[in-house]
């Protein structure tokens, strides 16, 4: 259905290849993953499926791309538009209407598709996504799920044979996840459609894959396999994979149920010993709330939550998307003023501080990390953080080095990658070293091995007495490194304890090793493994 | 009786039937500076709002409207304190210092005595501007601009696509920049500058621009439009030629700045050029159109209830009623029978516009 043949994409102006030589074949009804570190030129081989590379985005493509027989050369993309279904990262900014129904009419509009097969095509596919009880609200008023399933109707209304989609569910909640990952797998069973996909979140993803297409980044050579095969190698895998690697089991499992048949031995094995979960000793109060209510118009976001967090906690800010995370963080830095109770932070009052002040005191990295970043080039912004923090000289630039090496230093921030952003953005918040750090979606569209990086910067941060609070969807950031975790439902504080207590039992948070190896309290590899060694 | 001309069945009307009514209804304003028949006309738009508005965000617009046109009074009223003469009467209400101007500006006067008819004048004036305002606030807040511009011909779908992606963009903005803001109290900077503020705005309004247009373009967009450059840029010139036609008639009649031949004919014309324009236009585009808004007895109805309101009130101001031109500034305001029963008709589309879907009405959390 789909094939590559010794496609290298140059982009203008770039000194070495976006893609070099690559070959592979997707065979029609299969489900191809396309996994790679941040930047590494995954979404250019999403988009020059559909031929958006290069007659969009400019730049040479050599080699030949085929789609269903189609010459990506001669056909643009409006012409492919028969036959590739295209979702982008963001779907909210490839709307073009302003309805569901709308939405889901538009390509079909577009193609010239008689008006009564278009009300029946509409209506199908609303059933199959599970969209009809939306079918008249407004795109903008809609949740995160429903936005990335309207997208994927808005695509497979004009039948294509091949939907591509760039991280679907990177930046959705578990159970928003599911439902996307729930409406895909019955594409490709059911109807046949040839789905490739680009996603971080392998644990999410890995066991509805039917192939593994590897984009290593720079010159090496992209790779495809099957899921249980490359799995086996690959320097990244999901906390399922890593188990089965660690237990030897073989074949790997790649979903919970596999590894929990398989896990009966591993459980009596580390029956005895309960992990230890040392964290630093508490210090002092850095974050305080009392009764805070915040509301935006007639809509409630925080009814009446009160907390406080110490130094040396990393507290992860869990829920559904719009449950009030982002809110409890932007007050806790003085950008929402609440409408009754108090929010102080490191002691101080962050409406009533004068922001040079305050930046000292707390630091939030927002959700888009776009919005702090004003110069024209990494080092400009490096330089000109260290100056608005009043820190020596290339401290940002170090610990940009840390978290993202491989960024180079006369992009402009807007060219990297969203991972790579977040990481300069990151890299501009931490260098501050302010007392209370806040994180707001730190994990969206980063790798396994910049999260890893992450993890220890945050840990490092926590040992030196800093409190640390990130609101996140990725249960497995959770399990490696927060020491308390508080589940946010509808503006209120439902849940807060340690993170073992919260997470552990119920099903949505719960991470795969707690899940593989219920009712052992255990929740990360790195845990199994060491409790494995205190045991022999 | 076929499902679409139920008056009771809900539905939402076709956006141009609103924008019909209340043009006739602002055409009827405009016949008129008794504050009698304006009040009534506004009343009588206010009610049809409140009755068929839903509740999408362009609803509010009404309110918006009448505070622009409280602003419109105000600004006349106390210009003409300012500027005012005795030429309109000599009642004499009070005295402003006068501030002697250069020999230049002789015949103009700042301050000095304000007379009663003055005032009342510039209110009556004011409030007649004010009406029609609120008129096309009644349209603004019943239909969606969205729907109006998806009933487009298919000759103008290409400009109704670029005003589709600017009412997206435009509320964006303001979305971006309030977070753009909040974020440079993150980095510990209290003054706005070009580059922290613009910057970041523009510079995601362009990314966002390229992601939409990556985005249409995988989905079809212009993939029909296969007509002859030359073609397509008479049809768009005829088009524009066209409307420019209809809103110089339009303006005529309303304003009586044209002989009325000449203004109708000005209409005509254009209406006609226009209407060639589309119809020629649409042969050369093969794309269907989903659930097109249909066009049945409750918007005859409601572009009738209209035309009945102008109509009276052109009629009458053509005959010479008594009543709609007040004799003089300080008497009491007649209420002409005619005009008034006229003007109550456009109530009409308070009942003969079909209600709203309940799902429509609370979509918007």
């Amino acid at each position: 259905m789909i094939e590559f043949d010794q496609v290298t994409v140059t982009y203008d102006g770039a000194r070495e290849p976006a893609l070099q030589d690559v070959s592979f074949t997707v065979p029609e009804g299969e489900l191809a993953l396309v996994i790679g570190r941040t930047g590494s030129g995954k979404s250019t081989l999403l988009r020059a499926i559909n031929g958006l590379v290069p007659h969009f985005t400019g730049g040479r493509l050599a080699g030949r791309v085929l789609v269903d027989g189609r010459d990506t050369r001669e056909y643009r993309p409006r012409d492919l538009a028969d036959v590739v279904g295209m979702v982008g990262q963001d779907p909210m900014s490839g709307f073009v209407t302003d309805t569901v129904e709308d939405e889901l009419a538009y390509s079909m509009e577009s193609l010239g598709v008689a008006p009564d097969v278009m009300r029946r095509r509409v209506e199908e596919t609303l059933d199959l996504l599970g969209l009809a009880d939306v079918r008249d609200r407004a795109l903008t008023s809609l949740s995160g799920g429903q936005r990335q399933r309207t997208a994927i109707g808005a695509a497979l209304t004009s039948h294509p044979a091949v939907l591509v989609l760039d991280e679907p569910t990177s930046a959705l909640d578990p159970q928003a996840a599911e439902e996307v990952l729930a409406a895909l797998q019955r594409l490709v069973h059911d109807l046949g459609v040839t789905v490739v996909m680009a996603e971080h979140r392998l644990e999410r993803v890995i066991q509805y894959a039917d192939r593994v297409i590897e984009v290593p980044g720079g010159a090496a050579a992209v790779s495809t396999g099957l899921p249980a095969e490359r799995m086996v190698t690959a320097p990244v895998a999901p906390p399922v994979v890593e188990l089965g690697r660690l237990a030897g089991w073989s074949p790997l499992p790649l979903s919970v149920r596999d590894a929990r048949r398989a896990a009966a031995g591993l459980r009596s094995q580390l029956n005895a010993p309960k992990p230890a979960r040392t964290g630093a000793p508490l210090g002092a109060e850095l974050a305080h709330c009392k009764d805070l209510v915040v509301s935006y118009g007639t809509v409630t976001a925080l009814r009446g939550v009160s907390l406080s967090i110490q130094a040396g906690e990393i507290v992860a800010l869990m829920g559904r998307n719009g449950a009030g995370k982002s809110t409890l963080l932007n007050s806790l830095v003085g950008i929402i003023a609440p409408r009754s109770g108090t929010a102080s932070a490191a002691g101080v009052d962050p409406r009533r501080t004068k922001p040079k002040r305050l930046v000292k005191a707390v630091g939030l990295v927002p959700q888009e990390p776009a919005d702090l970043l004003y110069a024209a080039t990494v080092a400009d912004e490096c330089a000109s953080a260290d100056s608005d923090f009043k820190v020596p000289a290339g401290s940002c630039r170090a610990l940009l080095e840390r978290l993202a090496p491989d960024v180079a230093l006369d992009m402009h921030p807007r060219d990297l990658s969203e991972g790579q952003r977040l990481c300069l953005a990151l890299a501009v918040v931490l260098c501050g070293a302010p007392p209370l750090l806040l994180l707001d979606e730190p994990t969206r569209g980063l790798d396994y091995g910049a999260k890893r990086r992450l993890v220890a910067i945050l840990r490092e941060l926590a040992a030196a007495g800093h409190a640390v609070v990130l609101s996140t969807h990725d249960v497995e950031m959770v399990a490696e490194v927060a020491t308390r975790v508080m589940v946010l439902a509808d503006g209120e504080l439902v849940s807060d304890g340690e993170t073992a207590e919260v997470i552990a039992g119920s099903p949505a948070f719960a991470p795969q090793v707690a899940k593989i190896l219920a009712p052992l309290p255990f929740l990360t590899v790195g845990e199994v493994a060491e409790a494995l060694d205190r045991a022999s | 009786m076929r499902a679409v001309n139920h008056l009771t069945l809900p539905r939402a009307l076709h956006p141009g039937a609103w924008w019909l009514w209340a043009l006739c209804m602002a055409v009827a304003a405009s016949r008129t500076r008794n504050p009698v028949l304006l009040v009534l006309i506004l009343a009588v738009t206010g009610f049809v709002v409140s009755a068929r508005r839903s509740d999408a965000p362009w609803a509010h617009s009404f309110t918006a409207f009448l505070k622009l046109g409280l602003l419109v009074i105000a600004v006349r009223v106390v210009l003409q304190a300012l500027l005012s003469t005795r030429s309109q009467g000599n009642t004499l209400l009070f005295t402003l210092p006068q501030i002697p101007l250069p020999d230049w500006a002789a015949g103009v006067k700042l301050g000095g005595d304000v007379t009663a008819e003055a005032l009342v004048t510039a209110l009556y004036d004011g409030g007649q501007l004010a009406v029609m305002l609120c008129c096309v606030g009644a349209a603004n807040a019943l239909a969606s601009p969205r729907r109006l511009l998806k009933s487009l011909p298919g000759a103008l779908y290409e400009m109704g696509v670029a005003c589709v992606v600017a009412l997206t963009f435009a509320p964006q903005l303001v979305t971006d920049g309030r977070r753009v803001r909040a974020a440079r109290r993150l980095r510990g900077r209290t003054r706005a500058s070009f580059r922290t503020t613009a910057m970041p705005v523009l510079e995601g309004a362009l990314d966002r621009s390229v992601e939409l247009a990556a985005a249409m373009d995988s989905r079809g967009y212009g993939r029909t439009a296969q007509a002859p450059r030359a073609q397509r840029r008479l049809t768009a010139l005829c088009v524009l030629l066209g409307l420019l036609g209809i809103l110089l008639g339009v303006y005529a009649l309303l304003t009586d700045a044209m002989a009325f031949p000449f203004a109708a004919g000005a209409l005509a014309a254009g209406v006609l050029l226009a209407v060639a324009a589309m119809a020629v236009g649409r042969q050369r585009v093969s794309r269907t159109r989903y659930r097109p808004d249909p066009w049945a007895l409750p918007e005859w109805l409601v572009v009738a209830a209209g035309a009945v309101a102008a109509g009276a009130m052109v009629i009458a101001a053509v005959r010479g009623v008594n009543g709609l031109l007040l004799a003089g500034p300080l008497v009491v305001p007649p209420v002409p029978v005619l005009p008034v029963v006229g003007v109550l008709v456009g109530l009409v589309p308070a009942l003969a516009a079909p209600p709203l879907k309940s799902s429509l009405k609370k979509a918007v959390p």
